[in-house]
């Protein structure tokens, strides 16, 4: 049957912290990252709240050691940066005979130098290096090349805040056809004012910290990030007597069909996403502990996700929380965030917070676990919703289904 | 393990690749550094309301899938996957130079949610109420590719029984220029029959959108099997000809198998290297073809390359104007696409004969 696809690596950076560790403890503490925007130069710095990562680009080259004449573009350093530690931390052999993957995700790619050198590009020699860095699939190709697997399957997945999400899924999926034997999945995707003033054109930005499934919630805040998991199949966790944090266990894509942003009322994606996801993995409703939801707390993701909760878990849904209020939300890159902290929920048995909730929504009685807590976990439920309909969820357990 | 069959095309080019005419009969060549769609008229397949606002690869995309969907006999699959290396690039720029030229101010977001890559997939979704399995890939030369290894793994295993599979991609002004800047285009425009023989880098660039419906089940008018698709980041040149054997041997062939390779030498002599490799060694008594001189260069030119091999297989003719070299094969049972760009994400594509 299913045994689910080993995860034995993590590597995160977001802004509640730059390695698995300060994160975790971030979340426990209750600690928020969101503030101010520091770094970019946007003339809505004092009306929005953002969930940046306190290390400039200049910072993180430094530590990085790229060459002077680097094109690396804010999501290429973040992406290495986080996709290192997960290699390390799986302790990763260099065996050319193993079969070893990446999958990418981003929104942005290299809009954050294209938005920069936009006309400069056409009077300036010196910036156009970073012309080529622009497709979404440069900062795949730049990890691979640092973690010396760039002769395998290097891919880049992009369908908006699903993104990441839909890379461990084709992670898991290519392990357990034996097309690879082990795989580096996530996303990265940095601010920048484009997506900034994207989402302030579509209003869905709050003017204050995020509240997740609040009544009275006013929006999204934007974050950066990026994470990795290193899957490997159960033939090479065996033969390298590995540790193995947690499963991946299930995982469902689906579409709306129902507009180009904005979800369904009643969450017809999110409900099939979830449901597909029980099936791979084999479990029923009852069997989930923990969903750490998309819960970006727009008006309108937080109503359909809730009735997609309803819909698939009747009276009883799991106890869930949206970890946004700690990180923003990091588009492609919040299902591989969030895919650490589902793992993160397992390892400790802990649920974490959901920040900023003052009041349930009228339209259910749902309302999302606001202290941390300690609880046995055996399944967590990961959803990510985006643009263009796509909704992926995720399914992490704790011991490889029998 | 289940087959994965080509039931149908949709494709948009710089060729007349779609509508009922035969098989590339009247190629069409220009004199260009970048190329235009032969572009069918919109307005039938979409409604002059939304087509007004859509930029030209969701228009390519949405009719390019109709197209296939229409020659399938479908109306629904049970997944939409694509492929875009640039995606919407001319809403990406309309919004950065919004951006910029305003101070962040008065911006509508409408070119902001069409820049998203994962907009044409969406359309589709939407226009053939689709909710079932829905991805977009963005790697570079390798976006359709990815696309087709994603729908190829999830039919043998049957997690699906149908796909709609395609790469699509577009241009605009900012991306033609800056790309002209750095060289990835040609200096001087270029009679596109004569691609190969420039002796100059860089390339002519195009758009264009290919779409197929691919089922497990082989039906009386399949266009053809495709047996695999193999992905490689980077590859040296010493390496390309090992590749293709280890690739073969996989499926249990070896080169001498292959009928007809398609090769996708884009005329610029810093790279077109890589395929001689196959051209002149391991492939030399096969029969050899190419397409950008057709189709131009794009990130999902390939999706061409697929039509051109699906469109062979099934009409088992090799058009005069794709031929490289001399050599006649008397039937076309297994065909081999090879393709990179500026060295980096190659991709090998093995199709056969049903």
């Amino acid at each position: 049957m299913n045994q689910g696809v080993a995860i034995t690596g993590m590597g995160i950076i977001s802004a509640i912290g730059k390695d698995v560790q300060s994160n975790y403890h971030s979340l426990v503490s209750g600690t928020t990252g969101v503030q101010r925007v520091s770094k970019i130069d946007t003339i809505h710095r004092d009306a929005i709240w953002v969930g940046e990562i306190d290390w400039s680009n200049e910072e993180l080259e430094a530590r990085l050691n790229l060459p002077n004449d680097h094109n690396y573009t804010r999501t290429a350093v973040l992406g290495v940066w986080a996709a290192k530690q997960a290699a390390e931390d799986a302790k990763l052999s260099a065996d050319p005979k193993i079969r070893t993957g990446l999958i990418s995700a981003t929104t942005v790619g290299g809009m954050d130098k294209t938005e920069k050198h936009y006309y400069e590009y056409l009077t300036s020699k010196a910036c156009r290096k970073y012309i080529e860095s622009h497709h979404a699939g440069d900062h795949s190709q730049k990890i691979a090349k640092e973690l010396g697997i760039d002769q395998g399957l290097v891919t880049t997945i992009s369908t908006a805040c699903s993104s990441a999400a839909n890379s461990v899924m084709l992670g898991a999926r290519l392990i357990k056809t034996g097309r690879l034997d082990r795989v580096i999945v996530g996303g990265a995707d940095p601010l920048s004012k484009f997506t900034i003033n994207g989402f302030n054109a579509l209003m869905i930005l709050s003017d204050e910290h995020n509240t997740p499934f609040d009544q009275d919630r006013k929006g999204l805040n934007l974050g950066e990030a990026a994470a990795y998991l290193v899957l490997e199949s159960e033939a090479l966790v065996q033969k390298g007597n590995k540790k193995v944090y947690a499963y991946v266990s299930g995982y469902g894509n689906a579409n709306d069909a129902f507009h180009q942003t904005a979800s369904s009322d009643h969450g017809d994606g999110a409900t099939l996403s979830m449901q597909k996801a029980l099936e791979v993995a084999g479990l029923t409703p009852e069997d989930i502990d923990y969903i750490n939801a998309h819960g970006t707390a727009t008006r309108n993701n937080d109503l359909s996700e809730g009735r997609a909760f309803m819909r698939v878990f009747g009276e009883k849904v799991p106890l869930f929380s949206s970890t946004k209020p700690f990180t923003g939300h990091t588009l492609a890159a919040a299902g591989g965030i969030e895919a650490v902290f589902s793992v993160l929920a397992l390892q400790h048995n802990t649920i974490f917070s959901n920040l900023n909730f003052k009041s349930p929504m009228e339209e259910f009685a749902l309302r999302p676990q606001t202290e941390t807590i300690q609880k046995e976990l055996n399944h967590v439920l990961s959803n990510s919703l985006g643009f263009g309909g796509n909704c992926s969820t995720v399914i992490y357990s704790k011991r490889a289904n029998s | 393990m289940k087959k994965v069959y080509i039931q149908s095309t949709g494709c948009i080019s710089a060729q007349q690749s779609w509508g009922d005419v035969s098989f590339l009969a009247t190629p069409l060549f220009y004199e260009s550094k970048v190329l235009p769609v032969v572009a069918p008229n919109y307005k039938e397949y979409i409604s002059a309301a939304a087509a007004r606002r859509m930029a030209k690869a969701i228009k390519m995309g949405v009719t390019a899938s109709h197209f296939a969907m229409q020659e399938a006999g479908k109306d629904n699959v049970d997944a939409i996957i694509t492929g875009t290396g640039l995606g919407l690039v001319r809403d990406s720029e309309k919004f950065v130079s919004a951006i910029i030229d305003n101070g962040e101010q008065y911006l509508t977001p409408t070119s902001f949610i069409q820049s998203t890559h994962n907009t044409v997939a969406g359309q589709i979704a939407l226009g053939i109420n689709c909710k079932g399995y829905n991805l977009t890939y963005v790697h570079d030369s390798n976006s359709f590719e990815s696309a087709l290894l994603d729908s190829i793994t999830q039919l043998q295993a049957d997690e699906v029984a149908s796909v709609l599979v395609g790469g699509v991609d577009e241009l605009w002004d900012h991306t033609i220029e800056i790309h002209q800047l750095i060289g990835h285009i040609k200096e001087q425009a270029i009679a596109t029959q004569t691609l190969l023989d420039s002796n100059t880098s860089g390339t002519v660039f195009a758009e264009g959108a290919g779409f197929f419906v691919l089922e497990s089940e082989k039906k009386s008018n399949t266009y053809a099997e495709v047996v695999d698709v193999q992905l490689y980041g980077t590859l040296a040149e010493e390496e390309v000809a090992q590749a293709a054997e280890a690739f073969l041997k996989e499926h249990g062939m070896t080169p001498s198998a292959v009928d007809v390779l398609i090769l996708g030498n884009n005329g610029d002599v810093a790279y077109d290297t890589y395929y001689d490799a196959l051209a002149d060694e391991l492939f030399s008594e096969t029969t050899q073809t190419y397409y950008k001189h057709l189709c131009g260069e794009f990130h999902t030119a390939t999706a061409f390359g697929t039509w051109l091999a699906a469109k062979m297989l099934k009409t088992q003719t090799i058009p005069d104007v794709v031929r490289l070299n001399d050599k006649s094969t008397s039937h076309i049972e297994t065909v081999l696409l090879y393709d990179q760009y500026r060295g980096e994400n190659h991709s090998f594509i093995l199709f056969q004969k049903c």
